[in-house]
């Protein structure tokens, strides 16, 4: 086979004529896929919104600073006509066993929580994610609870909740995500909300 | 009666995972079900092909000392168009998936098949080559994750026979090691047996 000689000028036409076939292949396929991708994201956070607030016909959403001074969580309040129904909180926590977990907590308007799902997670296949609702239904626990009068915390910490077995440090990790979510309600929301009624 | 035993070759003879010791890395680590191990080599087939085409077409063109850097950028960019067109229009199998793709880069399945077939060989040959050795991965890989499933999770695909809990360890990254020992140990006795 007649290959090309490997000169200099050689190398550098063929890996630049590569290249730039390449990245103009890839910005098309980008361009192509941008929308549906933002699509089939919005389309997963509304089905996870759905899933933890009762039901709404319009949603208006708000970012607001963790009450940690971490990353802002948005807040996806859910509006039946014009009372509040539900918000649902898009939380986080970095302690998973591998990571960053994400989350969507809905609460009532007045605290209670309504259900938790998950949204991204890389635990540990068969152990950690439990916390799928597919999976197991171990999230339910959280199911109708008070974060003022249930301590959020797994029962080998001294908490309401109980730990996914094999599992402590994923369990722990998604409560304490349940945590942040309640207590940047708290500070954003209820407590103004009570200030307003007193 | 040649091309179909370059079809064949990658099932037992020379199945890329239990016989070359190739891709070992996607092989050992998506495997924790049979449906990972089959998404994973669907879409690994899919890169196989596209990358043995595009080589075996302009393999005359690339000058021998920067061939290398030529396969891994046309590797990437088909991956990369995989991991854009499934989170696009499949987004369940990317909720599970999706981690692994950026992986099939650095498979060494892929850029061997470049290396060592298609570019010595014609385009024909390097589609099959591509099926055959894609179907041989996709196998290896739905055997491993069967078997790691049902010890570990006591299902198969998702559905569950026995209520409990399963053996850990196969879940975990030991058991994928102790597993594929045992699929290595099989697919030798195979090959001796046919050959």
């Amino acid at each position: 086979m007649a290959k090309r000689e490997s000169s200099f000028v050689n190398m550098v036409v063929t890996l630049l004529v590569i290249t730039s076939v390449a990245s103009f292949l890839l910005a098309t396929v980008y361009n192509f896929t941008k929308e549906p991708i933002a699509l089939a994201r919005e389309a997963m956070r509304m089905e996870a919104i759905a899933q933890v607030v009762p039901a709404f016909d319009r949603l208006e959403s708000k970012r607001f600073q963790s009450y940690d001074g971490g990353d802002s969580l948005q807040f996806n309040f859910a509006y039946s006509g014009e009372e509040l129904v539900g918000v649902a909180v898009e939380t986080y926590t970095t302690s998973g066993w591998s990571g960053l977990i994400t989350a969507m907590v809905g609460f009532l308007p007045d605290g209670r929580i309504v259900d938790v799902v998950h949204l991204h997670h890389r635990e540990t296949p068969g152990l950690g994610d439990k916390i799928e609702k597919a999976k197991s239904d171990w999230s339910n626990q959280f199911r109708g609870i008070d974060p003022r009068t249930t301590d959020l915390r797994v029962t080998q910490d001294g908490g309401d909740i109980d730990a996914i077995t094999a599992a402590t440090i994923t369990a722990r990790a998604y409560t304490e995500a349940i945590q942040r979510a309640f207590n940047t309600l708290e500070e954003n929301f209820l407590n103004e909300q009570e200030g307003l009624t007193q | 009666m040649k091309q179909l035993q370059n079809f064949t070759k990658g099932i037992i003879k020379e199945n890329p995972v239990y016989i070359l010791l190739l891709g070992l890395c996607p092989a050992l680590g998506v495997t924790t079900s049979a449906i990972n191990g089959l998404g994973m080599g669907i879409a690994t087939t899919f890169v196989l092909l596209g990358s043995n085409i595009v080589v075996s077409l302009i393999k005359d063109l690339i000058p021998a000392k920067v061939r290398i850097p030529s396969f891994i950028v046309i590797i990437a960019s088909f991956v990369t168009i995989v991991q854009l067109t499934m989170e696009a229009y499949l987004p369940d199998l990317f909720a599970s998936l999706g981690l692994f793709i950026p992986l099939i880069v650095v498979n060494c399945l892929v850029l061997g098949r470049a290396e060592a077939f298609a570019s010595k060989n014609t385009t024909l040959s390097s589609i099959i080559d591509a099926l055959g050795m894609g179907l041989g991965f996709a196998l290896a890989l739905v055997l491993l994750g069967g078997l790691r499933e049902i010890l570990g999770s006591y299902s198969l695909f998702g559905y569950k026979f026995i209520p409990g809990d399963g053996m850990l360890v196969f879940v975990l990254a030991p058991g994928a090691f102790i597993g594929m020992a045992y699929l290595i140990v099989l697919f030798n006795y195979l090959k001796k047996k046919t050959s």
